[in-house]
């Protein structure tokens, strides 16, 4: 590997132009202060993002010809219908409880296969079968979201799920909830293969040599010493798939209810936002601005759950040295 | 174990087999869905894909609906995006890397940018909305600043409105953080013996960098980034926000016109309830994912042929 660090001293001394110090500490100078510029447009997006939120939040809260519109209302309210009816009514719970519905399932689904393809992959497969299968979850992990939910329309709910029971509908949370399921699968299952892989082999050694199935080193030594890593990977599927949009927006239905039945359409707040922005509701009116508070919602719950995983990484993952 | 239990050898070799079986079946379940995916699409698709499907604009009858509008809107968009997000992905990763001296605001920083990457993509698009579209209410549409004519290809207007450099820089916010991350862990990979050599020779921190530190990063910065372009390009929801049309009847002639990509095409088409339309999506779908796997394809060959081992 002497080669790049062998060419580029002879390319520095070929250049040889003999440049005075203060020449070199200007030039020095403003590239950091170009990188930081750069560095601080990430900080700037975040500031931005919650100052548009907070504020187009407000102006929701505050219409002076809603007073009816209030925090304690948005968040406890059981009946969404901002655009049906006399009154409309603006309270989450029924956007809240339609993502998780369809989050929920997509968690049931994907969690336990993806960690179980993890195990496969780092602890049974064959080097071969393993960059085989890689690239497999490698093409599922590039394939648009809005494929899967064309997916789900064609697929899932007509050939899998209306054949089981008639309640199912062409728009239902369980062939959106899978659809979301499939997306995340390979999140799941990468990050969990390398928590897994990270578990020294030695370890693996000492549970063989006395004795131990393999099962006994999987199920007892391999998980538990990876199980930050696996969770925090859980916790990321997660947050994707409760901002995941265009799955929800074609399969999921449009009709936001209270509801933890399946076959039921439900609306996610996601699907909302599409519904507000794709339709021809005035920019003043109170239907548009509330997408803003329902974003905001939105934000925060993801970003509770980034953090969370942040934390539980840094805090509880088991170093072997 | 653990309980001092002895547990009878045919029950270990019992859960031993089960756990092997669970985890074969698990696989095969992965591998399925991707088989079930693509002969639907290929079923579906195959038949409404042509030449004339190609290079045809979207229209009411599907049988004469074509693609080249949003084909256009995507090459046009997906290159703004990189354009901008892959050199600030790359300068702030140099920054972390290679400058930040370990302290509260750099992991401050770090923390920002894993959280970024968890923010949904469709609140990039309200943010995108508001800041490039409406330019924060600052300047009305009608009363826009103008450079250069309508005809020229320079042709710029302030605020932007729900144009291509609208949609090129929102899809740059929802990858930067994925492009930022990917090019760290690729310096992070380069060996501290090469720094500390060059530095040696004498080298300014900025020749290091310059010289030693990204040649050798290179190859998996390069893929990080065609990786997040895939990303990008498959995007729709920030753009659907953001006031990308469904149906636009011509391709983007500068900065400022409107635009569709294909992933919004593909949603208008599947989300009406006649069959034909259906198909339509299936074959708009299939050239989706031919761009996909040409992305990819470039990814693993510059993986492969590029990548010297760093350490002997």
């Amino acid at each position: 590997m002497t080669s790049i660090a062998a060419r580029t001293a002879a390319e520095i001394s070929q250049r040889g132009r003999i440049r005075s110090a203060a020449f070199h500490g200007l030039f020095e100078g403003s590239i950091k202060v170009i990188l930081i510029a750069l560095t601080l447009l990430s900080v700037l997006t975040t500031v931005v993002i919650i100052a548009v939120l907070v504020k187009e939040s407000i102006g929701f809260f505050t219409m002076a010809d809603h007073p009816e519109i209030s925090l304690w209302s948005f968040f406890t309210g059981t009946e969404w219908s901002p655009l049906l009816g006399a009154k409309p009514l603006f309270g989450v719970l029924p956007l809240i409880s339609g993502t998780l519905l369809v989050t929920a399932i997509a968690g049931i689904f994907a969690m336990p296969v993806g960690l179980l393809t993890a195990v496969f992959l780092s602890e049974y497969a064959s080097p071969r079968t393993r960059s085989i299968l890689k690239s497999v979850l490698e093409v599922l992990a590039g394939v648009p979201t809005v494929v899967y939910g064309f997916f789900a329309l064609t697929f899932i709910t007509p050939y899998l799920l209306q054949p089981l029971s008639s309640s199912f509908g062409t728009y239902n949370a369980m062939g959106a909830g899978i659809a979301v399921g499939i997306m995340i699968l390979p999140i799941v299952c990468s990050l969990s293969e390398d928590a897994l892989r990270a578990v020294p082999q030695s370890l693996r050694d000492g549970a063989y040599a006395l004795g131990a199935t393999k099962f006994d080193v999987t199920a007892k030594v391999v998980i538990p010493a990876g199980l930050s890593g696996v969770v925090a990977a859980f916790l990321l599927a997660l947050t994707r798939a409760i901002g995941e949009t265009m799955i929800v927006a074609l399969a999921a239905g449009g009709l936001a209810q209270l509801t933890v039945n399946p076959s039921q359409q439900v609306q996610t707040m996601t699907a909302y936002m599409v519904q507000i922005f794709l339709g021809d509701a005035p920019a003043a009116g109170v239907e548009y601005r509330s997408s803003y508070a329902v974003a905001f919602t939105l934000f925060l719950i993801t970003f509770i759950m980034t953090w969370t995983g942040a934390i539980i990484l840094k805090r509880y993952r088991e170093e072997y040295e | 174990m653990k309980t001092g239990r002895t547990i009878p050898q045919a029950k270990r070799i019992l859960s031993n087999r089960l756990m092997w079986a669970a985890c074969l079946g698990a696989t095969t379940i992965a591998v399925l869905v991707l088989s079930a995916l693509l002969i639907t699409i290929a079923i579906e698709g195959t038949g409404a894909l042509s030449w004339s499907f190609l290079t045809s604009f979207a229209s009411r009858k599907p049988a004469q609906a074509g693609i080249i509008a949003p084909l256009m809107g995507s090459i046009w968009v997906c290159a703004i995006c990189a354009i901008v997000a892959i050199p600030v992905g790359i300068g702030t990763a140099i920054y972390l890397e290679e400058y930040a001296r370990r302290s509260r605001i750099k992991s401050l920083i770090q923390l920002n940018i894993s959280n970024l990457s968890g923010v949904p993509s469709i609140v990039y698009g309200i943010l995108a909305l508001v800041a490039f579209v409406r330019f924060f209410g600052i300047r009305s549409a009608d009363d826009a600043w103008t450079f250069g004519n309508a005809e020229s290809i320079f042709y710029l207007q302030i605020p932007f409105g729900p144009s291509v450099i609208a949609g090129g820089l929102t899809l740059a916010l929802v990858v930067l953080p994925i492009m930022i991350i990917s090019s760290q862990e690729a310096l992070r990979s380069v060996p501290q013996s090469l720094r500390q050599a060059a530095l040696a020779l004498g080298s300014t921190q900025w020749q290091v960098v310059w010289h030693v530190t990204l040649p050798a990063a290179l190859p998996t910065i390069m893929t990080g980034a065609i990786l997040s372009m895939s990303r990008a390009i498959g995007e729709a929801a920030p753009l659907l926000v953001i006031g990308g049309f469904l149906l636009v009847f011509q391709t983007p002639a500068n900065l400022m016109s409107d635009f569709t990509v294909l992933p919004l095409q593909i949603y208008n088409w599947a989300g009406r309830p006649q069959s034909d339309f259906h198909k339509i999506a299936a074959a708009a779908i299939i050239v989706q994912l031919v761009v996909l796997l040409a992305f990819n394809t470039i990814a693993i060959i510059i993986r492969q042929k590029l990548q010297r081992p760093l350490q002997s």
